[in-house]
């Protein structure tokens, strides 16, 4: 007979070229997320979020290019179950290619544009972007209120309590003791065999840190300027909490006058009236005094703010400034800039020109927000890396 | 004779011992059936393989391909809508000599049945439909070499730069005129293919590109060249600044390429002739109640109509069907060998096949997708239109020395369908990487003739 055929089953367990290039794949998507990160972490959708939902991020440098139809404008065949009519609507855009992550060519229900999605959590989003962040001028200090209690099992010892009996260990008594006299292993224990485990309670000296968030929230903080103030302190919050264990924050706001809130105030609710930088720096000042001494506590202030201050404010909220710097690791001042483009002369009297011109401390730095793609800058440079770039608007 | 079956393997879903025993014994009655009833195929080897390995295969299209990322999304796609349920691939089977079917081991024995008889219909096709008649039935060990020689240029220059080479290929690498004009070219170049495993090929395929008319590449000649929808060809006949690494990718992309086309150009004629003959051999088989309920159910799932776009299993079965019933068996056999899906939807579409499948063509009308048209000759030429050139627009390779200063022109054939112009601005730059000076495309849109530019910064886009 020649009916010439053959049915073989091999070992295709060492075939991974699949995974190999979906693991390349997925890196390829991790590495299109950070390059978009500015985009990305100013969406208003995960800044108005409690941080829980997942965020999906369309990856258009993943699609795969090429010169092709445009489908919006294509007439293409279909099939109907038999009664279809002339004029019938067979799908509403969006409702065609919905089809979630990991949407491809698959199944014959495409039509529209498609892209590439990838979901991720704002957890692996931070992940991302906190990635080479932290605390600049971090300074070990000694503050016992703050030391972390540790309890470690650094010992096995003969005597102790019978709930913490090293069972391992005590086997092994056992059989290095029936070995040596000759007998097998497991022959029975004895009360020398036993071995306990202890603990030991060890104190780590942490380092402790203050932030205090402050934010200008007066009448000509319009919509732009709180959605970028708040934005900014969204990630920051995020960023202390995911880094450090120890880290207290303090929210507060202010218009002419400044008061502690707590932080869900803080990121919902705006106020009226003028602006007066001065009012909050004082506060930060009276709470520094009151509760943190700056040799036991690295103290961050950082202020955001339009720039609009009274100008009869102006000399006395320098001076608070330098007397913050005095006692803190650094003071951060972002200043959001929504006239971009407007005359030149309306941003000289800013705030963030005269801390410009007036304050020479190292450790004051500043950045102008023009754009919600620059929280990310902001973010970066308070907490970057210290050597910085040049003009990234830094001063 | 059949081989014996190999030690079984598999984790868990495998097939069992005793399956497998029964599916060669019922492998062995489906090939005597396909012969009785005239089918012609090459020599063929069954391989039973789990998903993860079955969806390599159909992501890259072929069990040893050249790695990239690309790959790895769809077999990640395909992968997660399998494990969803949302879709299966049952087999994939490669145009080749032996012909090489794979089998997915947790297919019931039933399904491997149907399977086994589809896809020998399929290599009947693979063997006497005349567009195959130049593929070269050695594709497998060609893919498999060219994937080492990736690998070794990764090495040589490294990873991203391949990457970021094949990338810009891969973008273009449809745009081959997959009729050569000369014939005899053509079967020159036949003559000089070596068998494709040693790491030179790429230096035969150069020498082939000689013959078949081309300009030696060195030469950036003066005079304006013959227009051609060989963009690959193009690219690789009036660059003279890529290297030999980037030549072979090139040259091997094109040639796998055109080992390809006959496929696409012939998916619903395929499977249309692979799933009458699975159905009436089935149907000859002694099959048990239960079984012929699970081969109704599979059948009909295979062939079920989709809303946004033909399925090719359904189309084609039928008009081979309505064939059979006008001319006789013997025409079936005959259109099998001779027509492509163009030239078979064209010559054999007719009014009664059209309503019975309840064939329509829509279009999107403000933010709705709705049907624009039912009449039988208006949805056949309409099908046509589609799949003309495996439904890729026509791009024509103008001129190498665009304003006397090298650049690239590409022109869009326009006929009546514009192009996507989000996605020319995006593949613009890839050509640029391979061509590396300016590069232009003309099309048309809203009845004015547009010329897109990328330069190295961003496309630009101007009404002329």
């Amino acid at each position: 007979m020649s009916s010439r055929f053959s049915i073989s089953r091999e070992d295709w367990s060492l075939h991974r070229q699949g995974q190999m290039d979906q693991d390349r794949h997925l890196e390829k998507v991790r590495e299109a997320i950070k390059q978009h990160l500015p985009d990305i972490i100013s969406d208003e959708s995960i800044i108005t979020s409690d941080g829980k939902r997942m965020v999906k991020v369309p990856i258009r440098s993943l699609n795969e290019y090429r010169f092709r139809y445009n489908l919006d404008k294509q007439e293409r065949a279909g099939q109907g179950n038999g009664e279809s009519q002339e004029g019938q609507t067979i799908a509403k855009d969006g409702s065609a290619q919905q089809r979630g992550p990991g949407k491809g060519k698959g199944a014959g229900e495409e039509a529209g544009e498609d892209y590439y999605e990838a979901a991720l959590s704002v957890d692996e989003l931070g992940d991302l972007l906190f990635e080479d962040l932290g605390l600049p001028h971090l300074d070990p200090k000694k503050q016992p209120d703050l030391t972390a209690r540790k309890y470690q099992w650094e010992d096995v010892r003969k005597t102790g309590l019978q709930s913490n009996i090293d069972k391992k260990r005590t086997i092994m008594e056992a059989m290095k003791r029936n070995l040596m006299a000759g007998r097998p292993p497991l022959e029975g224990f004895n009360r020398r065999d036993v071995r306990y485990k202890t603990w030991e309670e060890k104190f780590e000296p942490q380092t402790s840190a203050v932030v205090l968030a402050m934010m200008d929230t007066s009448g000509s903080m319009g919509e732009f300027e709180k959605y970028i103030a708040r934005g900014f302190f969204f990630w920051m919050v995020r960023f202390l909490r995911t880094k450090y264990d120890n880290v207290l924050i303090h929210f507060l706001a202010h218009s002419t006058e400044a008061r502690e809130v707590t932080e869900e105030e803080f990121f919902t609710k705006g106020e009226s009236g003028g602006t007066r930088c001065s009012s909050v720096y004082e506060l930060a000042l009276s709470l520094i005094q009151e509760k943190y001494p700056p040799d036991l506590y690295n103290l961050y202030p950082f202020h955001f703010s339009d720039g609009d201050n009274l100008s009869s404010d102006n000399e006395r909220s320098t001076d608070l400034v330098n007397r913050l710097l005095e006692v803190c690791n650094l003071f951060g001042y972002g200043e959001i800039d929504a006239t971009a483009g407007g005359p030149a002369y309306y941003r000289s009297s800013t705030l963030s020109a005269l801390f410009q011109r007036e304050i020479t401390h190292q450790r004051f730095m500043s950045v102008v927000i023009k754009d919600k793609s620059e929280v990310y800058k902001a973010l970066r440079t308070f907490f970057g890396p210290t050597v910085m770039p040049t003009n990234q608007g830094v001063s | 004779m059949a081989e014996p079956l190999h030690a079984a393997s598999g984790g868990p879903g495998a097939m069992s011992d005793a399956d497998a025993a029964a599916l060669e014994l019922a492998i062995e009655q489906i090939v005597e059936k396909a012969r009785a009833f005239g089918l012609d195929f090459y020599e063929m080897r069954y391989e039973i393989c789990p998903a993860d390995i079955i969806y390599t295969f159909g992501a890259y299209a072929m069990p040893t391909r050249f790695s990239h990322w690309s790959f790895g999304k769809t077999f990640h796609q395909m992968k997660t809508q399998y494990d969803y349920g949302m879709s299966k691939i049952y087999e994939l089977v490669i145009n080749s000599d032996p012909c090489y079917a794979f089998l997915l081991d947790s297919n019931s024995v039933l399904q491997n049945k149907l399977i086994a008889a589809h896809v020998l219909a399929h290599c009947d096709f693979f063997k006497n439909n005349h567009r195959f008649k130049d593929t070269n039935r050695q594709m497998v060990s060609a893919m498999a070499s060219f994937a080492n020689r990736v690998l070794s240029y990764e090495h040589d220059v490294g990873r991203a730069k391949v990457e970021r080479f094949l990338d810009a290929v891969l973008a273009i690498h449809e745009h081959v005129d997959p009729y050569p004009k000369s014939q005899a070219a053509a079967e020159r170049a036949k003559e000089i293919r070596p068998v494709n495993t040693t790491p030179y090929d790429d230096l035969w395929s150069l020498d082939q590109l000689g013959q078949m008319g081309a300009p030696a590449p060195e030469a950036r000649s003066s005079s304006k060249p013959v227009p051609t929808r060989d963009l690959l060809l193009f690219l690789l006949s009036y660059n003279a600044e890529l290297e030999d690494w980037q030549r072979d990718v090139i040259s091997s992309l094109r040639n796998e390429m055109l080992y390809f086309r006959p496929q696409m150009e012939t998916k619903i004629m395929n499977e249309g002739w692979a799933s009458i003959w699975h159905a009436r051999i089935m149907r000859d088989l002694d099959l048990s109640g239960d079984e012929s309920l699970e081969f109704a159910r599979m059948h009909a799932g295979v062939l079920a109509p989709q809303r946004f776009q033909l399925n090719p299993y359904h189309v084609g079965f039928h008009m081979f069907e309505d064939i059979e019933k006008r001319y006789g068996r013997e025409r079936i056999f005959e259109v099998r060998e001779t027509e492509t899906d163009v030239s078979f939807i064209r010559n054999y579409m007719t009014r009664e096949v059209c309503e019975k499948l309840d064939l329509y063509l829509f279009a999107k009308e403000g933010d709705e997708w709705r049907i624009t048209a039912k009449g039988w000759e208006k949805v056949r030429d309409g099908i046509i239109r589609q799949i003309s050139n495996s439904g890729f627009p026509y791009i024509y390779a103008e001129d190498n020395d665009y304003q006397r200063r090298g650049e690239l022109y590409l022109r869009h054939a326009y006929e009546g369908v514009e192009l996507d112009g989000q996605y020319v601005k995006r593949t613009l730059p890839h050509v640029y990487h391979i061509w590396q000076r300016p590069v232009h495309l003309e099309t048309t849109e809203d009845d004015r003739r547009i010329l897109y530019t990328f330069a190295g910064e961003e496309t630009e886009r101007k009404v002329l």
